[in-house]
């Protein structure tokens, strides 16, 4: 039993997925690995949802409203699951919350509490305000009803206590959360880049990292925040419509059998028209975020500093599958190329989307496994292996399942509060 | 007492309060002190003296209770070789926990490339553990302060508050930090603070035998150490970063990163 515990202490956290090689410091490992990777992807998507969402409220583009309603439902659902690749990764997970309580402000990491938890009160402010009616109306419908079952009883007492006690649902105070939420997806859109931004901040700051460290970092990363957000948004979108589409067709869900309940053709009508104009503003966000990516990257090669001569290793040869043809081409170019070319479908922005997202993913690992690729002495290589089979607890936290824990967990966090916070309303429940 | 009267005197009893409280603050007799502090440790590392024989990385091990054949170490020994055909091979096999018992250049792998004694040019050896840094990027990236720099200018960390975020490894330039196997905490070389407060020498200057190891304070002008460091020419690794390095070389070749 000694002996099983001494055997696993030799292994140092790290050593299972480095592959190190020529010189590399002793203590140096891809410490920051697949975990590392999912936490801005994840935030990033948060951003981006809240963004799309933003769209609308702000800017008053009418025609985003459907997915501008799921995409804010939608980025609640996300919010959480920001945190948990962070806390799946610390060494001490249970020490996690002391970033909360005890910040230490001099580190990029100690905003974290302060920008999160401030987004998540915007974003928890404006769902409410958005469906503050719907919740009094469900509630005083619930109240209104004879023996209520213990379901009913409960779903009563969850409503009740979400009207936080507003019960005034007369035309004037809702046009004042209507104002209110206005103001609060005004202040959100600063809030959520900074979100983002400020992991951009983290990686682009650490001066001993020559692949992390420029300023341009979190700009990059919002741009491709908003690009990956968006596009989570429109693919889950269409895939619940198409589900939407099909309970009405075959009027499995309750909602389909109310005699005014959309019917499959006008559910397939604002898909479209929701699609189109989302994957516009998709195109607007991935030209600025791959002019900027492909900016750094020729700003690199063309003052060629001292650790150019080590990243040209690494980007043009070590890293160029990953970089340049699923980063840069599977995940940028060729996505962009189907949807600009004319005559777009829901189907293509769809499958441009997949594509779109893959592309932001890899962009996230190429800058966090690519910036560790190298050793800190500018002589030697690490290779990351992600580990796919868990043996223990770390291989399974920092590996494949991980990685899939997290991003199954944001679409089971949906379908629970669409339960209460119902994405898709009919029109005149919510503004 | 209506609700608004009483936000408002709340409103106006914190802002009194603070301003007394801040200036308990502002005479913090322990910053007072920390401003002329008597003792700054440095650390001198002559490599012309270093043979690579690996005392000092047994020594720290045992010393600190880092694992002995775990792949990571406080402190640890480079080889560099140069051939004739101008070619560079670098090395630090186990840290060189064992020395360099083999002439082979550790390529990594499981390589090894044999050198031919005739084709080398020069070759050293360079020691190297935590700079203990004047302004030390891992201090400043800890999200919960649990490393800090000490008044005498040693950086520790707090085993009992380390999120184990690994933040700091990834700010160190040196690549000093690690992850200590069994704790679960991040750690690095303290200048075995345990030892220097007792007036003890750090395990690795004791277990160097060709002194190649020294520590001494750097604000006593009559400390042997500091006489060399300020009268001889000695470097420092990677001053680009502004770190403001305490671990001095003599003899540092400028490829040595």
């Amino acid at each position: 039993m000694v002996e099983q515990i001494a055997q696993q202490a030799m292994i140092v956290h790290g050593e299972a997925w480095t592959i190190k090689e020529l010189f590399t410091l002793p203590n140096e490992y891809i410490y920051w690995s697949i975990q590392i990777v999912m936490y801005p992807f994840m935030t990033g998507l948060v951003a981006g949802a809240f963004v799309l969402s933003s769209l609308y409220h702000v800017f008053g583009i009418e025609k985003l409203k459907e997915i501008a309603r799921f995409s804010l439902v939608f980025s609640f659902a996300l919010l959480p699951v920001a945190m948990m690749p962070l806390m799946l990764h610390l060494q001490q997970p249970f020490r996690g919350i002391h970033v909360l309580m005890t910040p230490h402000f001099t580190s990029a990491i100690s905003a974290f509490g302060i920008v999160f938890l401030t987004y998540a009160a915007i974003v928890a402010t404006e769902i409410w305000l958005v469906y503050r009616k719907y919740f009094v109306e469900t509630a005083q419908g619930l109240m209104a009803m004879e023996n209520r079952s213990m379901i009913d009883n409960g779903r009563m007492m969850i409503f009740q206590a979400m009207t936080l006690g507003a019960w005034d649902i007369s035309p004037e105070a809702v046009e004042k959360d209507h104002k209110a939420c206005t103001i609060m997806a005004g202040i959100g859109i600063p809030v959520a880049c900074f979100l983002h931004g400020y992991a951009g901040f983290i990686f682009g700051s650490v001066k001993a990292n020559a692949l992390w460290m420029t300023p341009l970092m979190p700009v990059i990363f919002i741009c491709s925040a908003v690009v990956s957000g968006v596009a989570l948004c429109i693919l889950t979108y269409v895939i619940v419509q198409e589900i939407r589409k099909y309970m009405a067709r075959s009027k499995m869900a309750r909602w389909a059998t109310d005699t005014d309940a959309p019917n499959a053709e006008e559910l397939e009508a604002t898909k479209h028209t929701e699609v189109m104009i989302s994957s516009n503003y998709l195109l607007y966000f991935m030209i600025a975020a791959m002019t900027l990516e492909i900016l750094d990257l020729i700003f690199r090669g063309y003052t060629q500093v001292k650790s150019w001569d080590i990243l040209r290793e690494v980007i043009m040869e070590r890293d160029f599958t990953k970089i340049f043809i699923l980063q840069y081409g599977i995940g940028n170019v060729l996505p962009f190329i189907m949807m600009s070319l004319p005559g777009r479908t829901v189907r293509r922005t769809t499958v441009a989307c997949v594509l779109v997202l893959f592309g932001v993913f890899m962009m996230r690992y190429n800058v966090v496994i690519g910036g560790q690729a190298f050793s800190l002495s500018f002589s030697g290589f690490m290779d990351y292996h992600l580990p796919i089979i868990p043996h223990d607890l770390e291989t399974f936290k920092e590996g494949l399942f991980g990685a899939l824990t997290v991003i199954a967990t944001p679409f089971v966090l949906f379908y629970f509060i669409n339960m209460f916070i119902p994405a898709f309303l009919k029109e005149e429940s919510t503004h | 007492m209506e609700r608004r009267e009483f936000l408002k005197k709340c409103i106006l009893v914190v802002a009194g309060a603070s301003v007394p409280v801040s200036a308990l603050t502002l005479i913090d007799p322990k910053k007072v002190l920390a401003a002329n502090p008597d003792i700054q440790w440095a650390f001198l590392v002559d490599t012309n003296k270093c043979v690579g024989c690996g005392f000092c990385v047994k020594a720290c091990k045992t010393e600190n209770d880092i694992p002995f054949e775990a792949n990571v170490s406080r402190t640890w020994v480079e080889r560099y070789v140069y051939t004739k055909d101008d070619k560079r091979y670098v090395d630090s096999p186990k840290a060189a926990l064992y020395g360099y018992i083999d002439s082979r250049i550790d390529l990594g792998r499981g390589e090894f490339k044999e050198i031919d004694p005739k084709n080398v040019g020069k070759a050293f050896f360079v020691p190297k553990l935590c700079n203990q840094c004047s302004s030390p990027a891992c201090t400043q990236v800890c999200p919960v302060g649990a490393t800090y720099k000490t008044d005498d200018g040693v950086v520790l960390v707090d085993r009992s508050w380390c999120i184990g975020c690994g933040y700091c490894i990834m700010a160190c330039p040196y690549g000093a930090r690690f992850f200590h196997p069994i704790a679960k905490v991040v750690d690095k070389c303290t200048f075995c603070y345990h030892r220097l407060s007792k007036g003890l020498d750090s395990a690795c200057v004791n277990a160097c035998p060709f002194g190649a190891r020294k520590m001494g304070n750097i604000h006593d002008p009559e400390d042997p150490i500091t006489k060399i460091i300020m009268n001889e020419r000695v470097g420092v690794l990677k001053d680009e970063f502004g770190t403001k390095p305490q671990a001095f070389y003599i003899g540092l070749a400028q490829e040595v990163r």
